[in-house]
């Protein structure tokens, strides 16, 4: 197979195999303990990364920012960039960044281990789907997490950025905080939200199908949970740069 | 009041009654149900447990299987001999639908399940105990929940999954290693939780898959004989996939018997009595090269059989 029916397949694959998790979801039994115990690990087991990233993010933003705009003496709205650019892109797009290298590798990682110590064949022989058992409630957790972390992150960053304003450029809170306030639509929320779920599915999903299909023992391993992680980055990358498109034109925002 | 006690008695023997009736009808169905179960035991013991007809498969251009057909009965062992990469672990996951075959015909009890979709493949697979070569125990779980698995997903009350497992773990004698991870088992406690963990639902078809592969003489021994008391005292058909001569020593030569105070005893087979129920195949490069007892087997002047038995 050359590249292009290779990456073909595996787009193939990868939707089938969130299609299937997604069908699977509504049979019984239903896996809520598995689900919560994931939503455990990828969410609050992320969020020390998460609001460390997005604090310093929305700080160097500040830092970066402020001399620019105080060159047209706008600095007062300092408060406003970093909000709209934590919130539209920076949010969604770090949090996604650093879940994807956390996150996705862990479960190609796992599930990877799973199919060559031959665990996976064992639940398929003891009768369970591993589709249903193991993918569905990662994805599920992912979907659920991923919004919630980008909102964290979103608010951390902009206090940080608040922070490098009131503290080294003496800009008043209440001016910052005005500042974020007139920057921020719903339309950006709402954009940030359609975002970090999307970001989910793609790590998920990705993660989830180089994790099954690993092959050639601790090797594979190793060679899926790189292909887990830089596929899904890249993919988020682009898919960013499409969804932003998408929804100026949707919300009319441009 | 001595009338009140009165009517309650006179109440309590009326409800006891009907009771009473249901029990011996009870009996009464459950004899002729056990009649009529044996002659269906009897009619269904001549259907094979697994059959294959013809089974091919190939990956890429590599053929694994080439026109593979062979049965085996009720309560038979079958020891699949061979080579490494001679298509046994293959054969065993056809069996089990992990694989699909190319062509040809699977027939598990007399029931086609080449073409099942994974759903009704779940179904059968009920029925099925598999023991894999590093016993594949799930390695976040801990022993107790690997052998409670089956029963969890099908949501047992948790004393019933308790009795069981403890019963399990019993059988291959490892009741300590309860509350253990798997990663502080050895290899041997692996595999022999592996097979607790594929006997638990007593099922009617196991499937060995180089069960002693790596394990020093002794615990390939008392794996051997957990083999051996499943075909003998449970009535199990089985599939045992190995390269080791000595297993097959053991399986083919000894039978396992509960003696006069209860305990389960291993005896020699000899002038008092052959085992029928063990059957040996041989495969080389997807092809059977040998089917038969382990007398022929020894008898055999194929150079590769020979070589494969002796080691010269």
């Amino acid at each position: 197979m050359n590249i292009a029916t290779r990456t073909l397949f595996e787009v193939q694959e990868t939707t089938l195999l969130a299609a299937g998790a997604a069908r699977r979801l509504f049979r019984r039994p239903s896996y809520i303990n598995e689900m919560i115990q994931q939503m455990d690990a990828i969410g609050v087991g992320s969020l020390p990364i998460i609001i460390l990233t997005g604090f310093f993010t929305g700080g160097v933003l500040a830092l970066q920012s402020y001399p620019t705009l105080k060159y047209y003496g706008a600095q007062d709205q300092t408060g406003m960039l970093v909000a709209t650019s934590m919130v539209r892109e920076l949010g969604p797009v770090l949090t996604g960044l650093m879940i994807a290298g956390r996150v996705g590798s862990a479960i190609s990682a796992e599930l990877g281990s799973m199919v060559v110590s031959q665990q996976i064949d064992a639940m398929r022989a003891l009768g369970t789907d591993p589709v249903r058992k193991l993918v569905a409630p990662r994805l599920i957790a992912l979907l659920v997490t991923m919004p919630l972390l980008t909102l964290i992150a979103d608010a951390v960053g902009i206090g940080g950025g608040w922070i490098v304003s009131s503290q080294l450029f003496g800009i008043t809170s209440s001016a910052f905080s005005s500042a974020v306030w007139r920057g921020l639509t719903t339309e950006d929320v709402f954009g940030g939200f359609v975002k970090s779920f999307v970001f989910a599915f793609i790590i998920g999903a990705i993660s989830c199908r180089q994790g099954l299909k690993t092959e050639g023992g601790t090797v594979g391993v190793g060679r899926s949970t790189t292909t887990a992680v830089v596929a899904s980055s890249i993919v988020l990358i682009v898919a960013d740069f499409f969804i932003t498109k998408m929804l100026q034109v949707i919300l009319d925002t441009v | 009041m001595a009338s009140t006690d009165v009517e309650v008695k006179r109440q309590e023997k009326l409800k006891a009654r009907p009771g009473e009736q249901t029990g011996r009808e009870a009996a009464v169905s459950e004899d002729a149900a056990e009649s009529t179960f044996a002659e269906m035991d009897d009619f269904e013991r001549a259907v094979p447990a697994i059959e294959f007809r013809d089974v091919h498969l190939s990956f890429d251009d590599l053929k694994i299987l080439d026109g593979l057909s062979f049965s085996v009965q009720r309560g038979e062992t079958k020891v699949i001999l061979g080579g490494s990469g001679g298509g046994k672990s293959t054969a065993i996951k056809l069996v089990l639908g992990l694989l699909k075959p190319d062509s040809g015909q699977i027939l598990v009890d007399g029931e086609d399940i080449t073409n099942f979709s994974e759903a009704e493949m779940m179904r059968v697979r009920k029925n099925f105990g598999m023991v894999f070569q590093e016993g594949a125990l799930f390695d976040s779980l801990s022993v107790y929940d690997n052998v409670a698995y089956r029963l969890h997903e099908q949501g047992v009350p948790e004393e019933e999954v308790e009795q069981e497992v403890r019963r399990m773990l019993r059988f291959v004698n490892l009741e300590e290693a309860i509350d253990k991870m798997p990663i502080e088992l050895s290899g041997g406690m692996r595999r022999r939780v592996g097979i607790a963990r594929a006997l638990v639902g007593g099922p009617k078809i196991v499937m060995f898959d180089e069960p002693t592969a790596g394990l020093d003489p002794p615990t390939a021994r008392t794996i051997c004989e957990l083999a051996i008391k499943l075909r003998d005292l449970e009535d199990v058909s089985s599939i045992f996939v190995t390269h080791e001569m000595n297993n097959v020593a053991y399986l083919t030569s000894e039978y396992a018997v509960v003696n006069e105070a209860g305990e389960i005893v291993f005896e020699k087979e000899g002038e008092r009595l052959c085992l029928t129920n063990i059957k040996i195949l041989m495969l080389r490069e997807g092809n059977i090269i040998f089917s038969g007892t382990d007398e022929q087997l020894r008898r055999s002047e194929d150079p590769y059989i020979s070589r494969f038995i002796r080691g010269h």
